[in-house]
């Protein structure tokens, strides 16, 4: 019986993983293609061509020079706008403390495409448009909801007397927050850290959008705008190059970190 | 250190009071407990003294200074939780180290301190252990140990002790109050542990329902109890009570009539209900008695319906009859003393060769001079005025 479900786990699993996987491995296999026409899974030629192409365009350049700054800044300020927010929620006792995580909750629902057009004219205006800021305040906007309830559920489970016995020990309000609270609850502040760092890497919506030109376009957008040699080629090989390229940074975060990812992911749901 | 004085101290939790208007000195140097029943407000007592919590009306004084609007840190009391509040993300020194850190003391004298305090209480062993790597009592000590490690101008204990298993529980407070004497700190310790508050206090205070009962040394609250709820509270086994009321001259408990004790006013006592308060030394086995005092006290049979036997002294709840109005009566004390029922049972004290078995009749004789008197009304002992 136990061998048999675990067998039956087995190949379960491998079919998960394979149908997950495929597609990551076909775009790779493409991206080893001399020709991108050639059929097949496998290229009859493999080479390194096209990242080298990729690497050396200025277009692909500025795009990832783009994307990890906005997606660093935006990161670093939600998270830490999110902390102090969550805190807040968590510890302090104020008139429409729940009405903040439900309006949180309300605006992580809101379809990323409703907010474009409005945005766009309102950028314009302003001067946002085609700039980092532009792109930094919509992700903060929503990733902060998902920070805020993470933290929430993190700092809800250090219990209140450590942070009483830090105050007894001589510590400030802050200083309980910044050497008490803030490293037990680092688990919590990495996973949203993380989620917010996809969010804003992976966003096409806002990156097509809001941005025109080489100034702020990220990598998603700009694999859009890739020209093959002639104008009327599909540059399919190069595109899979450069998604590779950016999918890189997120693999590796994900398995430098993903036991504490998924520990905070499932915290506050095990322990009452 | 210093001495701590609380000026008619209320806490109010919207129209509830928690704490209600408590005066209590406590003196340099001083180990004084405070007790209670759970939700008597002595928590909230400490953790007002400690800063933790607003003071609603009333003063705090530490060392002469009114410290009410003082945030914790500049008070300068160092404080033992029940959960101990370990931190557990650092190493048992850092923990002990934390306070000293805060205060930025130079890292060399930190050492000195952290391995001074580690060594009084056995802990140079785990200074480099997490918390999470600690046993209950192991942890217990780290928290002892941030606690005096540094100057505090008093320590303040909230039930550090109930999370231990009893034999730790023992040992522990024995170390308390070695330390405590060592250190000659003044101390506010919360417990609702009698025998917590017996050992180790100075004095003690007894707090219910927010409101201060009495506040005397341990023997002086034993002997001389200010009312009903704290010779109740009291004692272990605790006291006996009954309906109890004068006649012809003598005490009339529902089973049998003692003269009073000799030192209360017996005119005093006429046409009021009374509670009267039997400490199980103060009931026997009949024959035991030193036939002298037969007449100080009265003898009665009754079933003894279970020993407690704990090898040098041995206790029997002897069941006694109740007429109905006794009955009724016996219910209105249980509800005056927030219990759920008192038994129509009588604690005596047994030799400890005894042979009595659970079951049999046995003839008891209750001292009439070591008596409780109090009012049924009021709850005061009227010995105590006497």
């Amino acid at each position: 019986m136990r061998a048999r479900g675990r067998i039956a786990l087995t190949v379960a699993g491998a079919a998960i993983v394979l149908y997950a996987l495929f597609p990551v491995v076909w775009i790779l296999m493409l991206s080893l293609k001399a020709d991108a026409q050639t059929p097949g899974f496998l290229p009859r030629e493999w080479t390194l061509e096209n990242y080298v192409t990729v690497l050396e365009s200025g277009l692909f350049l500025s795009a990832l020079r783009n994307s990890i700054g906005i997606s660093l800044i935006a990161t670093t300020a939600s998270v830490t706008l999110a902390t102090f927010a969550a805190y807040a929620v968590a510890r302090l006792e104020f008139k429409g403390r729940r009405g903040v995580l439900a309006t949180a909750l309300a605006i992580a629902m809101f379809p990323t495409i409703s907010l474009v057009p409005p945005l766009f004219d309102l950028w314009r205006a302003v001067g946002l448009y085609d700039t980092w800021l532009g792109l930094v305040i919509p992700y903060m906007s929503f990733t902060l909801p998902l920070s805020i309830w993470i933290l929430v559920a993190f700092f809800r489970e250090i219990p209140w007397e450590i942070e009483q016995a830090a105050r007894m020990d001589g510590a400030t309000a802050f200083q309980a927050f910044r050497l008490v609270i803030v490293p037990l609850a680092a688990p919590g502040v990495f996973t949203a850290a993380i989620l917010t760092f996809f969010f804003a890497w992976n966003d096409f919506v806002f990156g097509i959008s809001l941005t025109a030109s080489e100034a702020a376009r990220p990598v998603p957008a700009a694999l859009a705008f890739f020209t093959g040699e002639s104008f009327f080629e599909q540059p399919a090989a190069q595109i899979a190059a450069a998604s590779i390229v950016v999918t890189i940074p997120v693999i590796v975060l994900v398995l430098l970190f993903q036991r504490r990812i998924v520990a905070g992911l499932t915290a506050g749901a095990v322990k009452g | 250190m210093a001495a701590i004085r609380l000026r008619n101290v209320v806490k109010a939790f919207g129209g509830f009071r928690a704490v209600d208007d408590v005066t209590l000195d406590i003196a340099d140097g001083e180990f004084m407990i405070i007790v209670g029943p759970s939700g008597c407000g002595k928590s909230t007592l400490l953790r007002m003294i400690a800063g933790l919590e607003d003071v609603t009306s009333g003063d705090v004084l530490i060392g002469g200074e009114r410290v009410n609007d003082k945030p914790p840190r500049e008070r300068n009391l160092a404080m033992v939780f029940q959960s101990y509040a370990l931190y557990p993300h650092l190493t048992v020194y850092d923990n002990i180290a934390f306070p000293l850190r805060l205060a930025k003391l130079p890292e060399h004298e930190v050492r000195h301190k952290v391995r001074h305090a580690a060594e009084m209480l056995e802990l140079e062993e785990l200074l480099g252990r997490k918390p999470a790597e600690l046993s209950g009592g192991q942890r217990q000590r780290v928290a002892m140990g941030r606690a005096i490690v540094r100057d505090a101008q008093a320590f303040l204990f909230d039930e550090p002790l109930s999370n231990l298993d009893a034999r730790l529980r023992a040992q522990m407070r024995a170390e308390i109050a070695r330390l405590q004497r060592r250190l000659g700190t003044t101390t506010v310790y919360v417990t609702h542990d009698q025998t917590e508050a017996m050992t180790l206090g100075d004095r003690v205070a007894v707090l219910r329902r927010g409101v201060l009962q009495q506040c005397a040394p341990p023997r002086e609250l034993y002997e001389r109890p200010a009312n009903l709820f704290v010779a109740a509270f009291i004692g272990a086994p605790p006291m006996t009570l009954l309906p109890a009321r004068l006649e012809d001259e003598r005490v009339a408990l529902p089973f049998l009539a003692v003269p009073p004790p000799p030192d209360v006013d017996a005119a005093s006592l006429r046409s009021r209900p009374l509670v009267a308060g039997i400490r199980p030394e103060a009931c026997v086995a009949a024959d035991r008695v030193d036939p002298a005092r037969r007449a100080l006290g009265g003898a009665f049979e009754g079933v003894v319906d279970v020993i407690e036997w704990l090898g040098h002294e041995q206790y029997a709840h002897v069941a006694y009859e109740l007429a109905p109005d006794g009955a009724r009566a016996l219910q209105g004390l249980a509800a005056a003393l927030d219990y759920d029922e008192l038994k129509p049972r009588l604690i005596a004290s047994l030799d400890p060769g005894s042979r009595v078995r659970e079951g049999e009749r046995a003839q008891f004789w209750v001292d009439g001079s070591k008596l409780y008197l109090f009012d049924a009304e009021s709850g005061e002992n009227l010995r105590a005025r006497a």
